[in-house]
């Protein structure tokens, strides 16, 4: 490649409709930049999205892109994993998408490993349809199909992906420059299924949802931003998370007085990550970043071309491979031999 | 007596091994050079209670020195392993039929589990037949017994004693079914040689034991076949075929995304093991992921095709409405069964018409056509991409559960005279150009987008389901432009008719007192009910393979026709599309038992037909200018 894209390079010509102050516009902002920063080629990068607000995503980027059906895009991404392997593919859903209709294809996309990227826009609200609760919605949402508040048990996409298989869980604010971009360039480098999501703001049907640990006055309390092999410590190196063995979960502790008792963040611990994902305020702080991360697993369509003598190469004819059973022939007489 | 055909059923427990003998009774038909078509009837459960109706399993096959093309009509022949089997094909066979009966099993317990309240060798019910009583069990487990196997594991040779001992009623040797049983069971020395032993003894018992009289002399000659080479095919397997066929002459890979479901599983077994043959397939979570998957494919420059029955097609609907709309090449098989819900899920049935045609939200037409026999799936399957490609639109291939199982001799086609399948490439542009221009620059005859897949460099465009500018492709909820592009989605499938081949009939001329009209797997039996007439001057057979568009010349034809007979295996759907694309009025045959059609059943349809002076001259309505 003669000169690096840029970001700007990235943007659609397409007019975006977004509602003003929607959190979808600072994640576009980030995946055009995190596009141009992991020098994504554009002919060779798809978009591939479902239904709900995020799902328009795949218009405003200057690569292909596959605007699909209700929670579908897992299901037909995976296809054109299959058709061509070296595409670098990004799947756009949404908690309503991903999560409720199109479980089950979310579900089976991360127990396969199939080699793309899923951005999961958790706003806990239909935004499209105007403003019913969803799946992630907490109980005693209030919203025109549950005026006396939600009573479902929600569920956490974390422990979604876990359940599933998942090998690359990631969490973001979309506001976030800097924890959205360095995720995002994350789960690019990953081979198979990486699962992101990105906690995202509407302004319109669930406004402030995540200021419990988003407000500028709650950012270092409640928020933990978790690296690999460094200590799990947050509120500006204070406080630190450790293992409370007795009940087989996580406390927090003074991180100056008890050094050695605060955990380090291990990517390949699953059961660390389902004690991260699980944590929520104000109890505990948000975890973010790169919650799991266990490589070295093949890819879907790696291992389905692999698994293939042949790669899927044609390497015979129909005309020969039809033959290859008991033939009679007749000869012009029509008497059979 | 010399008969110039032969029906035979074999009929057992699931766990008998029917299905087997019968195959290895058409191979052996096969090499005797009869002609031949067969029937696997079978029940839903794997293995129902042994010795109950429901559990019965049967394998029927009709063979002969004359064209076969159906299963046939009452069988001549039946085995009977068990009283259940007798008592739910007694309804079907011919009087006079040889009727081999397992006595072995014909005990009290045996009795009272087919629903039997007398034995019914004692009631006078079998007085019509010729029954032959064999102890086929007893004869099975002392011919094996020097191998040293369980009760239960030599028990399970008898399906090859009784396949002996029909070979040497049909005077043949048993050397090619005991190779194949040497290949089959080369791994397993001894249940090789029990079966091989099994099966000799079957074979020599007709030969020692007073049998003889009691058997009618089948001498069924040899069938008169255009010249060439021949294999026996099932219908899923010439469908698998095909569709490899189609990835060779299109030079792209096959990409086969199915969730399992009878009677449309087969062909995904059989493509599973085409992977040398270009074709990758895919088993999806469910039936939605499985067409999206197959869409996905498409888009990626794979031809994407997905296999269903009734239920699964009806899960799909959704997002072949999402094919249409981004204008991508899918092809979507439907083994039809019976329904509705799970309705009959291994019994044959053509009510899937409605569903293919009509039933999807929205003016949403796509093509349909369909496959006639199990040799014509392969040339079904070729077509059906060819007009995917082309077009850049799904296509729906209507099989059915018959013609998935059902076996027939194939003069081998010569592929290299098959024309290549050519794709859609993008038209010259340069940059600056609007991309959309580009990628909806369709052409002018078949309304068919260029196929431009991702990773081609400099035409990055978005897709969807939302409605599109007709000329940008870029999101348009503008209301002429909904019209035009609804207009052009009918146009395009109506533009299918412009490249397919005029409608010629089968049998008969191209005018007469009655056209007998059908489609799909009834063909054999409607073309051996109007052969079965005196002279073909009157009654024509006109069988229909492009269902959506009708060729051009269907409505014309069809005037030259006093009157118009059209048997289905439902409750009369070409009936109510001919009415409604054509104007035309049919006299509905209809039949939805499971069971195929008889050749006897439609010849008396027909008879009674042309006996009848219609008290209105019904002959079929001139067509309005625009109903097409």
């Amino acid at each position: 490649m003669s000169t690096q894209l840029q970001a700007k390079d990235f943007a659609s010509s397409q007019e975006v409709r977004w509602c003003p102050g929607c959190g979808d516009y600072a994640v576009l902002k980030s995946v055009t930049r995190a596009l141009a920063d992991v020098g994504a080629v554009p002919e060779k990068t798809v978009f591939v999205s479902g239904i709900g607000c995020a799902a328009r995503f795949p218009y405003y980027v200057e690569t292909y892109g596959f605007h699909t059906i209700h929670g579908r895009a897992p299901a037909i991404a995976t296809g054109l994993k299959l058709a061509n392997p070296e595409l670098d593919v990004w799947v756009v859903t949404g908690d309503g998408d991903g999560l409720s209709i199109g479980g089950n294809h979310l579900m089976h996309a991360l127990r396969r490993n199939v080699g793309f990227k899923i951005l999961l826009f958790n706003n806990e609200v239909y935004g499209l349809t105007k403003g019913q609760y969803s799946p992630t919605s907490r109980v005693g949402t209030r919203s025109p199909s549950s005026p006396n508040g939600s009573f479902d048990t929600p569920i956490l996409p974390g422990t979604f992906a876990l359940g599933a298989g998942a090998k690359f869980i990631a969490r973001a604010i979309d506001v976030d420059k800097d924890g959205l971009g360095k995720v995002l360039a994350a789960a690019h480098g990953f081979e198979g299924a990486s699962f992101v999501e990105i906690m995202q703001n509407c302004i319109v049907y669930n406004d402030g949802v995540y200021n419990s640990f988003t407000d500028r006055d709650k950012e270092a309390s409640a928020q933990i931003h978790v690296v690999h092999e460094e200590p799990l410590v947050f509120d500006n190196g204070t406080k630190g998370l450790a293992f409370d063995a007795p009940t087989m979960s996580l406390k927090i502790v003074d991180a100056h007085a008890n050094p050695n008792e605060v955990l380090r963040h291990d990517e390949n611990n699953r059961i660390l990550a389902q004690l991260l994902v699980t944590m929520a305020p104000p109890e505990f702080p948000m975890a973010l970043g790169v919650i799991l991360r266990q490589p070295g697993s093949p890819s879907f369509e790696h291992a389905y071309y692999a698994h293939q003598p042949t790669k899927l190469e044609r390497t015979a004819r129909v005309a020969d491979v039809l033959r290859q059973t008991s033939l009679w022939r007749v000869p012009p007489d029509g008497a059979p031999k | 007596m010399e008969a110039q055909s032969v029906v035979v059923r074999f009929a057992g427990d699931s766990g008998d091994g029917v299905q087997l003998m019968g195959t290895q009774f058409v191979a052996a038909t096969a090499l005797a050079g009869n002609d031949f078509a067969t029937f696997p009837d079978y029940p839903a459960e794997i293995r129902a209670p042994a010795g109950t109706t429901f559990g019965v399993s049967a394998y029927q096959i009709h063979l002969g020195a004359r064209p076969i093309t159906t299963a046939g009509d009452a069988p001549q022949v039946l085995v009977a392993f068990n009283p259940a089997a007798l008592k739910v094909n007694l309804s079907l066979i011919a009087p006079g039929a040889l009727i081999i009966l397992n006595i072995d099993t014909f005990t009290s317990r045996g009795l009272a589990k087919a629903g039997y309240k007398e034995d019914p060798r004692t009631t006078g019910v079998l007085d019509p037949y010729q029954v032959v009583e064999v102890d086929l069990t007893k004869h099975t487990l002392e011919a094996v017994a020097s191998f040293g196997l369980s009760k239960s594991d030599a028990g399970r040779c008898k399906n090859f004693w009784a396949l002996g001992l029909v070979q040497w009623m049909f005077n043949r040797e048993v050397a090619s079914i005991a190779d194949w049983i040497g290949k089959k069971f080369a791994k397993e020395p001894t249940t090789r040689d029990a079966n091989l032993a099994a099966l000799r003894a079957g074979h020599a018992y007709g030969e020692t034991a007073e049998l003889t009289a009691a058997v009618p002399h089948v001498g069924t000659g040899t069938a008169k076949f255009p010249p060439g080479e021949y294999r026996g095919i099932r219908g899923s397997e010439a469908l698998a075929l095909g569709l490899a066929a189609a990835g060779e002459l299109a030079d792209r890979k096959i990409i086969f995304c199915s969730y399992p479901i009878t009677p449309a599983s087969p062909v995904l077994h059989q493509l599973a093991r085409y992977g040398h043959l270009g074709v990758g397939v895919f088993q999806a979570e469910d039936e939605i992921a499985a067409v999206c998957a197959a869409i996905g494919a498409s888009y990626g420059g794979a031809i994407g095709v997905t296999s269903s029955s009734g239920p699964g097609i009806a899960l799909k609907t959704e997002a072949i409405g999402l094919a249409i709309n981004a204008e991508l090449p899918l092809v979507v098989v439907d083994s039809q069964r019976g329904g509705p819900s799970t309705g009959l899920p291994t019994k044959t049935e053509q009510s899937d018409l409605y569903q293919a045609v009509y039933g999807r939200n929205a003016d949403a037409p796509i093509p349909v056509i369909a496959a006639r026999s199990p040799s014509d799936c392969f040339e079904v399957a070729i077509e059906a991409v060819r007009i995917a490609l082309r077009h850049m639109t799904p296509v729906m291939l209507l099989s059915d559960g018959y013609l998935a199982n059902a076996a027939e001799p194939w003069l081998l086609p010569n592929l290299d005279e098959f024309p290549r399948i050519t794709t859609n490439a993008p038209g010259p542009h340069t940059v600056g150009d609007e991309i959309g221009t580009v990628i909806f620059n369709r052409d002018p005859q078949s309304l068919g987008r260029p196929w431009v897949t991702p990773g081609t460099p400099g035409l990055m465009h978005r897709i969807g389901g939302l409605e599109k500018d007709i000329r940008t492709g870029n999101i348009s909820y503008d209301a002429q432009n909904h019209q035009a592009m609804t207009q052009l989605r009918a146009d395009k499938v109506a533009a299918v008719a412009k490249f397919i081949p005029p409608q010629q009939v089968e049998l008969g001329l191209e005018e007469g007192a009655l056209a007998v009209v059908g489609w799909g797997s009834t063909y054999g039996a409607i073309y051996q009910a109007v052969r079965a007439m005196p002279a073909h001057e009157r009654e024509s057979h006109i069988h229909i393979r492009y269902l959506s568009p009708f060729p051009e010349n269907l409505g014309e034809l069809l005037r030259g026709f006093d009157r118009i007979l059209v048997p289905e295996m439902n409750m009369g759907q070409l009936a109510s599309l001919l009415r409604d694309k054509l104007g035309v009025e049919t006299v509905q045959l209809n039949k939805v038992t499971g069971q195929p059609f008889l050749i006897a059943e439609l010849v008396q349809k027909i008879r009674s037909l042309l006996a009848a002076k219609p008290a209105v001259h019904s002959a079929p309505k001139a067509v309005s200018g625009d109903r097409k």
